[in-house]
């Protein structure tokens, strides 16, 4: 074959290729070579420009020659000394030889930085075809990944909602079930305070309701104001209020938390011209009084214990002890 | 219908006409919900409701409204990934045109649920197309009118489309280049990263 005709077929089949004669000195470069090269391929000697990492004897043309056909990895000597493959085979002239040369898996950041388009690439490369697939899969797993959040955020919510008291904010029943077990799992020390609002039933039916679920928030309010962050307060009925201590089962600091809320409560609340005054009774267990506590005996003696102080004659706390179980109870 | 689709018109009407129109739109198809998500598959038939509810809110004629939504999608910044997916297809309108051929296998490559109509398009002349768009919703025809008309301005070039008709579900466009390069065209780099 001529030399002209096959210049002209190398140049569209293989858009980035260079010819080298037998000394290695490039004679000849195709298009898309010529354009990632600017600073002139033609009459520079291939290994001076071109470092083969792999397979790592080549050092030489000879050698080079005698890799005919094997994959190379190879890198620009000159910054940023960007990655290459290529394949050496004979060329049509005498020692001629022809190198083919691709970016590989670098192909996104050379069409970037050497500005290429889809005619710098044989019309049967699928480079294209590749940087449109990773567009696409780019922007649906975009999408994809905006619906995940979308609904994580849904889930956050709900399930705020489902462990939330919508009145007061506070945990409801289920939450403060789930999260006694849970303490009760882990043998964490812990207390538990079950409160009930003493004269409530009087603000609601003399000054109605609006007053009461006011009253309500307010006790939210401070009873959230009188633990700390970990520990746990939910609204378990009406005026019925559970708070769960966490670490500490430490007699004199519950009996400040008791009598704080209780103290607290007993400020008469301001809704417009209204006022009202409550106040509230707890009764308190430790779960180390327990050789093995359950949530069930934990509540039920708190239970007593809250009726031991509305016994006692109301806005006090009480700690359980186990002859209470035999006291009489009033409502 | 995929929510791609469904999404698109939401964005159409969004974009073009904002938020309230929008609402008042889903208010009217009774469908409960406002927004349709991109990567859910709908019923079938809600789409067509959808349609219907956006003609009437918007007072606009269905035909022209599908192919206001077949221009948005390509020329809206807001929809710059998808005009560049489809400014893959090609490096000249023409090349474009046939790469229409395989839009749904593309598409698919992408969205492997996504399951856009059947288009063939029969090369008549170098200058004079035809298109022929199988789909189960008539007016697709027409947003691909829009779809075009706005390729070919992105590519630069001149083209006279017209809608041929409807028969037995297939949808005929007849296109006839006038001028390839009458403008220079929007930029395409084969390597920018889309926002």
């Amino acid at each position: 074959m001529s030399q002209t005709p096959c210049r002209e077929m190398l140049d569209v089949l293989c858009p980035m290729h260079m010819t080298l004669d037998e000394s290695g000195y490039i004679t000849a470069a195709g298009p898309t070579a010529r354009k990632i090269c600017p600073e002139g391929l033609v009459g520079q000697s291939f290994l001076e420009m071109f470092e083969i990492k792999r397979p790592r004897e080549i050092k030489t043309i000879t050698m080079l020659c005698d890799n005919m056909g094997t994959k190379l990895t190879l890198r620009f000597r000159a910054a940023p000394r960007r990655q290459l493959k290529g394949v050496v085979m004979a060329g049509p002239g005498v020692g001629e030889m022809v190198v083919n040369l691709s970016f590989g898996i670098s192909i996104l950041e050379a069409v970037q930085e050497y500005d290429l388009t889809a005619t710098d690439f044989a019309a049967t490369d699928l480079t294209v075809e590749m940087l449109y697939l990773m567009e696409a899969k780019s922007a649906a797993m975009d999408a994809s990944r905006q619906l995940n959040q979308r609904l994580q955020t849904a889930r956050v919510q709900a399930e705020e909602l489902a462990l939330t008291d919508t009145l007061t904010g506070l945990r409801n029943r289920r939450a403060i079930d789930h999260a006694l077990a849970s303490l009760l799992s882990i043998q964490e020390p812990f207390a538990l305070m079950h409160a009930d609002l003493d004269y409530f039933k009087k603000v609601n039916d003399t000054l109605g309701h609006a007053m009461g679920d006011y009253v309500l928030q307010r006790v939210a309010k401070i009873m959230l104001e009188a633990v700390r962050k970990d520990d746990v307060v939910g609204r378990i009925g009406g005026d019925e209020f559970l708070i769960l201590i966490r670490g500490s089962e430490n007699r004199a600091i519950l009996d400040r938390i008791a009598q704080r809320i209780i103290e607290r409560l007993q400020v008469p609340i301001h809704l417009g011209d209204k006022v009202c005054e409550i106040s509230g009774s707890i009764g308190i267990v430790l779960a180390g009084s327990y050789s093995k506590p359950t949530a069930d005996q934990m509540l039920g003696d708190a239970d007593v214990a809250l009726y031991a102080a509305k016994n006692a004659g109301r806005g006090r706390h009480i700690l359980f002890a186990p002859e209470m179980r035999r006291a009489p109870k009033i409502a | 219908m995929h929510g791609l689709i469904n999404r698109g018109i939401q964005k159409f009407v969004t974009d073009s006409y904002g938020t309230a129109k929008w609402r008042v739109v889903m208010d009217r198809t009774g469908l409960g919900f406002t927004n349709f998500e991109a990567m859910l598959t709908y019923d079938d038939e809600v789409t067509p409701k959808v349609l219907a509810a956006v003609c009437d809110v918007l007072d606009r004629p269905y035909d022209d409204l599908l192919e206001d939504i077949g221009t948005y999608l390509v020329s809206h910044n807001n929809l710059e990934p998808l005009r560049r997916l489809l400014r893959f297809g090609g490096v000249t309108f023409v090349d474009f045109l046939h790469s229409l051929d395989d839009l749904r296998d593309r598409a698919r490559l992408a969205v492997p649920d996504l399951d856009l109509p059947r288009i063939e398009l029969t090369e008549e002349s170098a200058e004079r197309y035809s298109l022929r768009c199988y789909a189960p919703i008539r007016g697709w025809g027409h947003s691909f009118m829009g779809l075009l008309r706005a390729m070919a301005d992105d590519y630069g070039a001149l083209v006279y489309l017209e809608h041929t008709g409807f028969e037995a579900g297939c949808e005929t466009l007849a296109i006839s280049l006038l001028e390839p390069r009458f403008s220079v065209g929007r930029d395409f780099n084969l390597g920018a990263r889309s926002a």
